[in-house]
């Protein structure tokens, strides 16, 4: 059975002055029509570049050094830039964090919204803005037709991301990629936005990559998820079964860490030090220094993913099923 | 001594070192200044000196033409005179120039930008009216003017005599009030800081509160746009010798030499005009290469550490 | 936006009358208009008579407030060498100018928007990197020596080009224009580049650094990732963005355009108010000096103010269109 994304031994390289960096170490990961994965993890583990490697978006000095992202059975990275550029914004789409620095300012709603369709699409005019207000509704802009016409500062900031998730499915893509879409936004009007990008990956029979810090969105919406450390995964599996049962010693610090498990009045619990940056990742496991039950051998080897608790499990510890 | 060894030790050396065209540009410039102060004593014949100049050896070519004479070794120019030696006695002229007038716009600048930002009110309404009224007139123009007051209330003549001390004053007045709204906007982000509150409490005097413990926290803007007003003196003065509203042709400045090489360009003796313009251009540009480094290096990281 | 205008005003006002004063202190104390209008043979007493009729033996105040009053109506004296109104000068010689800056401006554009689009987009490439070292160098070289080398090259040298003076020129209602003849038009070439090579090696880093910033915009990755076009992100989505400071830059820089102009003229013997302003200088024309001075300073106060206005009211039209934010704040 073909996934819709399969993504396999990824290693994505920075070029820099003093030597290259290893971004992301071999990842993989597959997505399934209308599934919702969740990519979680701190701010530098990897998650964005991730998303980003697989429309070959990365910016320079970076580059996809080793793996492949395959789309339906299409080898992405060795598409040449023509090919790439046909499937952005058509079969996948990305949705960034901050909507007001996504649209640009000086451009109307309307020709930012058509131009997507016309470089995919062979319509006319009409038929453009016709599809634009069709999509508008379905983020549930009210009065989408003066909205079309309006620039992106005389919108809140809960309808610019709608505006944002309507350009994303303006091609009706088979993906979408979203890059924190929730973290620029207030807390009211984000549920706002999970609930939508789940009802429409029902509605619109697409895949989501969810790529977030935030583990409280990752609960709501997604079925799936890979947590990211240090470039690398170190665990995978069903949400539920990640949130109630965290295996990997990073990820119980994680779920650990959320407010509202604790009792009124004690600390909440935090994993101490602080991830290592991408040029000082320790010997073997990158965790082992923050972690408390580490041994021996978490300092030498570099754990690979195992499954734990039967196929779709997966962790990256040694100490795992121990 | 402390004050060397931390200025050795400081991270401000260590990032010139490190920095080839910082280096280069500051070596060339100093190379150029120290042989132009050295021209009496380095240059074959003065330029001052008329018994030496002969106009019938006028218009010969550099050494290593064809009818070129080993005795100049850069050829001469229309009045005869030795081109390398000529060019010395410019380029000391135009050092002069530049940093006395760049000198005189600072102190005038930096005392009114200190009284106008210190003391407010009608003073720094109307300083600053005059600052700005000045500032909307280019400053070549104004430096053109000058000059041409000057050169009529005095008289051809006697400006011709005065000409050096006239043209540090000419460019000093045209750009003055850069350096006092620079420093005045300094004054005004400085005047409420707690330190200067500090030094009211204890009862400090004005004046001190404003030379002792303001004035040097405004001193590294003055210093970063200074390199580019040197530069910008130095192009000044040789725009105005060029025109002939500067140094007299019997004083040799880079600029009345490429006016008097341009006359002289259609005949061939390219000479003249290349050689100062070339010497102009490059020690114009090294002050501006040095001062770009100075500005890059003096700008977030000081104030961040 | 009326306030500044007044302002403006009043400082034009202030400036013309300090100028006034202090070119008719000069032009009071130096020279004798009457030695030069007439002849030597005309007796001391005779001359004396014909002074007081003038009005020259009259305290020095109230020369000074009839000079003023004939300022205002237009009158600024008589320029010993032409031997004509100062006005009348000035205003023939102005064409000249004025067509020199709008085709040195129209270089500019011209030039910079593309060469500082591709240093941007392209910023190894080794054209790229030569403009960059090029402007580097070139903002040391003073105006008259560009000219001078170009006019070797070009003039002497090549022979392609003429070095001197405006060429033919067609009278349109008073207006000497250079820009409706073939030999006018070439004779514009090399002015108008010296001029030029002023600007352009600022211009050519700003709109470089300018464009630079906006392609590392969120919202230009966002266009990427649309799959739109290479051309449409560059040209529309980035392009636009820097527009704006741009043309700020340009409106304050016009200045310095006119006054380096005074330069380029002289070295072309273009027959402009610059090259009149400077002949005027070393033959000792005061009245023709002071009318120069008063009418350059107030021209230029009350052109750059107006100007100053009217670009700053393009800007915002411009503006309006390009960034819209000020356009809705203004009708709110």
């Amino acid at each position: 059975m073909g996934h819709l994304l399969e993504v396999k031994d990824l290693e994505v390289t920075f070029a820099l002055r003093f030597g290259d960096l290893t971004a992301i170490d071999g990842i993989s990961f597959t997505l399934d029509k209308k599934e919702k994965l969740g990519l979680v993890g701190e701010s530098g583990a990897g998650k964005s570049v991730t998303g980003f490697s697989i429309i070959n978006l990365i910016s320079k000095p970076g580059y996809i050094s080793g793996g492949s992202v395959m789309l339906d059975g299409v080898k992405l990275n060795d598409l040449a830039d023509d090919e790439m550029r046909k499937i952005r914004g058509d079969k996948i789409s990305m949705i960034f964090q901050d909507p007001m620095m996504t649209l640009n300012p000086v451009l109307t709603i309307c020709t930012q919204m058509t131009e997507t369709v016309h470089a995919h699409r062979n319509v006319t005019k009409s038929e453009a803005i016709d599809i634009a207000l069709d999509k508008l509704k379905k983020v549930y802009i009210p009065s989408p037709e003066k909205r079309l016409f309006q620039y992106p500062h005389e919108c809140s900031g809960g309808m610019r991301q709608r505006i944002v998730v309507a350009i994303a499915l303006l091609t009706n893509p088979a993906l979408i990629i979203a890059d924190e879409p929730t973290t620029a936004l207030d807390v009211t009007i984000q549920a706002g936005i999970t609930d939508l990008l789940s009802e429409l990956c029902e509605t619109e029979d697409m895949g989501l990559i969810l790529i977030t810090h935030d583990l409280a969105v990752i609960s709501q919406v997604t079925e799936k998820i890979a947590v990211m450390y240090a470039g690398k995964i170190i665990e995978t599996g069903r949400t539920e079964d990640i949130i109630k049962n965290p295996r990997h010693p990073y990820t119980k610090g994680l779920i650990g860490s959320l407010p509202g498990g604790q009792q009124m009045g004690k600390r909440l619990t935090q994993i101490k030090g602080m991830m290592p940056t991408l040029t000082d990742i320790p010997e073997g496991c990158a965790f082992h220094p923050r972690c408390d039950i580490g041994e021996q051998i978490c300092r030498e080897t570099t754990p690979l993913l195992k499954s734990v608790d039967g196929e779709k499990r997966l962790v990256a510890c040694h100490m795992a099923g121990v | 001594m402390k004050t060397w060894q931390r200025f050795i030790d400081s991270y401000f050396l260590y990032s010139f070192k490190r920095d080839p065209v910082a280096v280069t540009s500051f070596s060339i410039f100093v190379f150029l200044v120290v042989i132009s102060f050295m021209a009496p004593v380095i240059a074959p014949y003065s330029p001052y000196d008329t018994s030496t100049i002969d106009i019938m050896d006028s218009e010969i070519p550099p050494q290593w033409m064809e009818e070129g004479d080993e005795r100049f070794f850069l050829g001469t120019d229309n009045m005869g005179r030795d081109l390398f030696s000529t060019l010395l006695y410019g380029l000391r002229t135009s050092v002069v120039i530049g940093i006395g007038a760049v000198l005189f716009q600072a102190l005038l600048g930096i005392m009114v930008g200190l009284t106008a930002g210190y003391l407010g009110g009608r003073i720094d309404a109307f300083l600053m009216r005059i600052a700005d009224i000045q500032f909307s007139i280019p400053y070549l123009m104004v430096a053109i003017i000058t000059s041409a007051v000057f050169q009529i209330a005095f008289g051809v003549g006697r400006f011709e005599e005065l000409a050096l001390p006239l043209l540090v004053i000419i460019i000093g007045i045209s750009e003055w009030p850069k350096y006092a709204r620079t420093v005045r906007a300094s004054v005004l982000g400085e005047k409420n800081k707690e330190y200067v509150e500090a030094a009211r409490v204890i009862g400090l005097n004005r004046r001190l509160i404003v030379y002792r413990h303001i004035l040097p926290n405004t001193l590294t803007p003055v210093l970063v746009i200074s390199t580019i007003q040197v530069a910008q003196a130095v192009m000044s003065e040789a725009a105005l010798s060029f025109l002939g509203l500067g140094m007299p042709i019997t004083k040799p400045s880079l600029g009345s030499l490429i006016n008097a090489g341009f006359e002289y360009v259609f005949s061939g003796s390219w000479w003249i005009t290349l050689f100062p313009g070339s010497l102009l251009v490059t020690f114009t540009l090294v002050i501006i290469l040095f001062g770009d480094w100075l500005r890059d290096v003096l700008n977030p990281k000081l104030y961040k550490g | 936006m009326f306030a500044f205008i007044i302002r403006r005003i009043i400082q034009a006002i202030i400036v013309m009358l300090v100028i006034g004063f202090i070119g008719f202190s000069i032009q009071h104390n130096i020279g004798d208009p009457v030695r030069d209008m007439v002849g030597e043979r005309v007796s001391e007493a005779e001359r004396d008579a014909l002074r007081d009729k003038l009005g020259l033996n009259d305290p020095f105040l109230t020369q000074y407030f009839r000079f003023v009053k004939n300022a205002c109506h237009g009158d600024l004296g008589i320029s010993y060498f032409h031997n004509k109104p100062t006005m009348e000068v000035i205003l023939r010689k102005a064409p000249a100018t004025l067509e020199l800056v709008f085709v040195t401006s129209i270089i500019i554009l011209l030039i910079t928007f593309p060469v500082g689009i591709y240093s941007a987009l392209y910023p190894t490439s080794w054209f790229s990197r030569f403009t960059m070292g090029a402007s580097t160098i070139g903002v040391a070289v003073p105006v008259f020596l560009t000219a001078i080398v170009l006019i070797y090259i070009f003039g002497v040298e090549l022979q392609w080009l003429p070095a001197f003076g405006r060429g033919d020129t067609v009278n349109v209602w008073g207006w000497e224009t250079g820009l409706l003849t073939w030999d006018g038009l070439i004779h514009l070439i090399l002015p108008s580049f010296s001029l030029a090579s002023i600007m352009l090696p600022l211009y050519i880093r700003l709109i470089r650094s300018e464009m630079m910033e906006v392609l590392e915009t969120e919202y230009i990755k966002f266009a990427w990732a649309k799959g739109l076009n290479r051309y449409r992100v560059w040209l529309l989505h980035a392009f636009k963005n820097t527009l704006l400071p741009v043309v700020t830059v340009f409106g304050v820089e016009i200045g310095i355009l006119f006054a380096f102009t005074l330069l380029t003229e002289t070295v072309f013997q273009w027959q402009g108010m610059g090259f009149m302003f400077l002949e005027a200088v070393e033959r000792a024309d005061t009245p023709l000096i002071v009318a120069y001075l008063v009418i350059m300073i107030v021209a230029y106060l009350v052109i750059i103010g107006v100007m100053f206005v009217v670009i700053n009211t393009i800007v915002d039209v411009i503006y309006g269109f390009v960034n819209p934010m000020v356009r809705i704040a203004g009708t709110k």
